[in-house]
Order: C-alpha cells, then structure tokens, then sequence
C-alpha cells in the first residue's frame, strides 16, 4: 500500500477525530486557516474539543463556526479577539480559555515537532503566566520552563503540497502552520493545490512529508479579509 | 500644544536608527513607519511572519495570504522575507529586532509595563506582546499621559496584571519624552507649549527633570 497518505475529502482526511480530544488548528486571525477541516468538525458534530490556534475566528468564520455550535470546551490561544459568541462562552463559564503568549504557543508547538519536552522562554516572566511554572536563571536572566504541546490531531492549511505530504506554504498564511504540521500524533494537511510527485523542487519545501498523515485537496476556499486595508492611488 | 497621535509618532520616529530591524505595535506605534525619514533604511518586522512589510496595497491588490500582526492587508518591498510565528519569535528572542515600539495602559518607574488586561473587563490576549517586552533590546512605549479619567499612567507601580517587568527604556506622551533608569522617570523633552508644572502634575511616578 506504500504511504498512502492522500484522502479524496475532508470526511475521509477527518476521520477518527472524536469528542473530547485536543486538536491544534494552524493560521493567524482568518489566514491561511483550514477552511475544510473546520467545515467537516461542524459536520461531524464533535464535542468537548481543546483547540490550539493562535486565534479563535470571527462569529461566523473560522473557529467561530465551531464555538456557534458549542463544540468547543477550551480554547489555548494568544488573542482572541472581536467574536461576541466567544466573548459570550467565555463569560458564562461555558468554555474554558488559557491565554498564552504568542510565541510561547508557538514553541510548544515546535518543541513538540523537534521532540523536546520543554522550552525556555523569558516571555510573562513576573507577571500572572508564570504563577505555577518553574523558573530557572540562565547567564542572569530568568525564563520559564514551557511544555511541548500533546496534540491528538493537527489541522493545517498549505498552499501546495504532493503525495508524500511534501508542504509549501504561501505568504503570511504560513504562520503556525509548519509547526503544528510537525506537532500533531496524526497530521491532516488541506491544500490548495495537490500536485504531482517531482513538482515540488526539494530545495522549496517548508515542511517535509515525513510529519504529514493525511492529504487533501481543498475545495471553495473563501480566505476572508478580518481588516481589509488600502491606500489611495494618487 | 501637546502632541496629538500624530505628533507621538512622529517625534518616536526620530528615535529610529539607520539600518535597524523594528517592530512595531498596533495604534501609535503603526503611525511611526510613516514618519521614518527619507533615505533611511529601516526594516519592519511583524511578528506573524515578515521582514520588510511594506504599506497597505492599493485598492483592488489586496492579497489574503499577506496580512500583518493586526491582521491588516499589507505589502511586501523588494528584500523582503517570509517565515514561520516560531522563527518569527525566535529573532525576537535572539534580540535579532533592535527595536520594539509599542502601547501601553501603564508604564511604571522602574519600568514594568501592563497593556493587555483590565480585571472586570474582557480580556482579548496578550498576543506577542510579553514576548517582545520580555526580549527585545530597546522598547519604547507611545501613549497618552492620562488615561480618560485624567488619572497618570506614569506610575510608582503598575496596578494592571504585568505584561513584563523591568523592560521600558523609553516612553513618548502626548506631554514629552521620558527616560526610565535608576527607578524614575527622567525628562528628556517637553511636548511644544507643555509647561513643567503640567507634568509634573500629571506623572505619579517618581520624574527627574533635570
């Protein structure tokens, strides 16, 4: 059977996630998310999720189809933004949110994909995130020890990608996506375009397919603007 | 003539050095990229993935896939480079970025600052802001002096939860200039037509004028 790690749909990719287990979700606000896997949660109906993203959607886009449907019981994320649903949830004590610095949840996601237990990092030294954490002093300066993340499934969105799980990325819709690629016990990739094996130059790839389960081709991408910003031409 | 927005950012832009790597916050600190002198060569970091952002695209070019940290559609100049939030974090960890100018609610004299949280209100993130605080090399906050109550956000102590401690060189109000070293806040300028007697009042910190 080879490697096998292509799927026809996001139903076939999504398999075997169920209620109750911890998911990372790539993307930074509503860019370079995955749209379809996001979808087929919804479809599925499953419940009780741990959601790992930087963000948490909009009301009516991204991670917000998910809290629409309380689906969600604790979201670990950055910033959370403007999302009156969350902000509803979060208020009556229906869903659990651990804030965390942005590039602290970002290591914890590489540590995890490089394989070490825990990080470093000075960030929220002396302030409320580092109540119950150990610190240590290196060369004079404190930091926090941080855990790797232990996520069940991670949910990324690539530009290109081919058979053999072999990633590449486009713009910022990067982000968090390569890590949490690499983090995840079983990683579902959906791309914009899947291409044939030897279409990818080598040297060009951002994620190697070794960390990559499941691939698909996604469908009716709508990638919304959160801030639509312009200058005038003069 | 206290400065407006505009003036704070401008007067921060002057603290900008040729050939230097700069975040740049969300508010004020936007502001600054504007006012960055012809012929100087300044980098812009945002802290979802880019090195070397450039100003909002035209109307009609605007690209999904290519947004900065607040989420606005942004460009990319000649030279510039993208990659992952770890790397992203990881320069600003390695103190690669000399320069992080950013918001605040409170700064107080030894230099802690709180920006991402008032209890009782709703909390919407720290986003990247403990990181760069708890690594950049040089920070410099813009905000205004009081808050909207009139009460002073140059503090003994912050009374906001911490965003990071003993970190803040720098702060530019709407009243002037001021150095944090040694557990005060020293004047470096006053804004045009802002007296000393003004500031004075209005700083609850410890301030050395002279």
């Amino acid at each position: 059977m080879g490697f096998n790690k292509v799927r026809a749909s996001a139903a076939e990719a999504c398999e075997g996630i169920t209620s109750g287990m911890t998911l990372m979700v790539g993307g930074f606000g509503l860019c370079g998310i995955p749209e379809n896997c996001i979808s087929e949660l919804v479809k599925m109906g499953v419940k009780d999720l741990t959601c790992i993203s930087n963000n948490a959607g909009v009301d009516d886009f991204g991670l917000g189809l998910l809290l629409q449907q309380k689906q969600v019981k604790k979201m670990i994320s950055s910033y959370v933004g403007e999302n009156a649903e969350f902000e509803r949830q979060m208020l009556s004590g229906e869903l659990e949110v651990e804030l965390i610095p942005q590039g602290t949840l970002a290591t914890r996601c590489m540590a995890a994909g490089y394989g070490m237990p825990v990080v470093y990092t000075p960030a929220g030294v002396g302030t409320e995130v580092a109540e119950g954490k150990e610190v240590r002093e290196f060369k004079g300066k404190k930091y926090l020890m941080e855990e790797a993340f232990d996520a069940d499934f991670a949910l990324v969105k690539a530009w290109k990608g081919d058979a053999m799980g072999n990633l590449m990325f486009r713009s910022t819709a990067r982000n968090f996506n390569p890590m949490m690629a690499m983090a995840g016990k079983i990683t579902i990739v959906e791309v914009e375009e899947l291409v044939p094996l030897g279409a990818l130059d080598p040297d060009h790839i951002h994620t190697p397919g070794i960390y990559v389960h499941r691939i698909f081709q996604g469908v009716n991408y709508e990638k919304r603007i959160e801030q639509r910003t312009v200058r005038q031409r003069i | 003539m206290a400065w407006d927005k505009i003036g704070i950012a401008k007067r921060i832009a002057q603290e900008v050095q040729d050939g230097t790597y700069v975040n740049l916050g969300i508010g004020i600190p936007t502001l600054v990229a504007n006012y960055i002198p012809e012929g100087m060569e300044v980098e812009l970091q945002s802290e979802n993935g880019i090195l070397g952002m450039g100003p909002f695209p035209f109307e009609g070019e605007e690209d999904a896939d290519l947004i900065n940290a607040g989420k606005q559609t942004v460009t990319l100049r000649d030279g510039s480079s993208i990659f992952d939030s770890a790397m992203s974090f990881g320069m600003i960890r390695a103190q690669k970025v000399d320069l992080t100018i950013l918001g605040a609610m409170e700064v107080s004299e030894n230099g802690d600052i709180a920006n991402w949280k008032v209890p009782g209100k709703m909390v919407k993130g720290m986003g990247g802001a403990m990181d760069l605080v708890a690594s950049a090399k040089n920070i410099i906050v813009a905000m205004q002096h009081c808050d909207k109550a009139g009460n002073s956000k140059l503090l003994p102590q912050c009374s906001l939860p911490l965003t990071g401690i003993h970190c803040i060189k720098k702060v530019v109000t709407d009243l002037g200039v001021f150095d944090i070293r040694d557990g005060a806040f020293h004047l470096v300028e006053l804004a045009p037509e802002v007296t000393l007697e003004e500031v004075i009042a209005k700083t609850a910190g410890k301030l050395l004028t002279q």
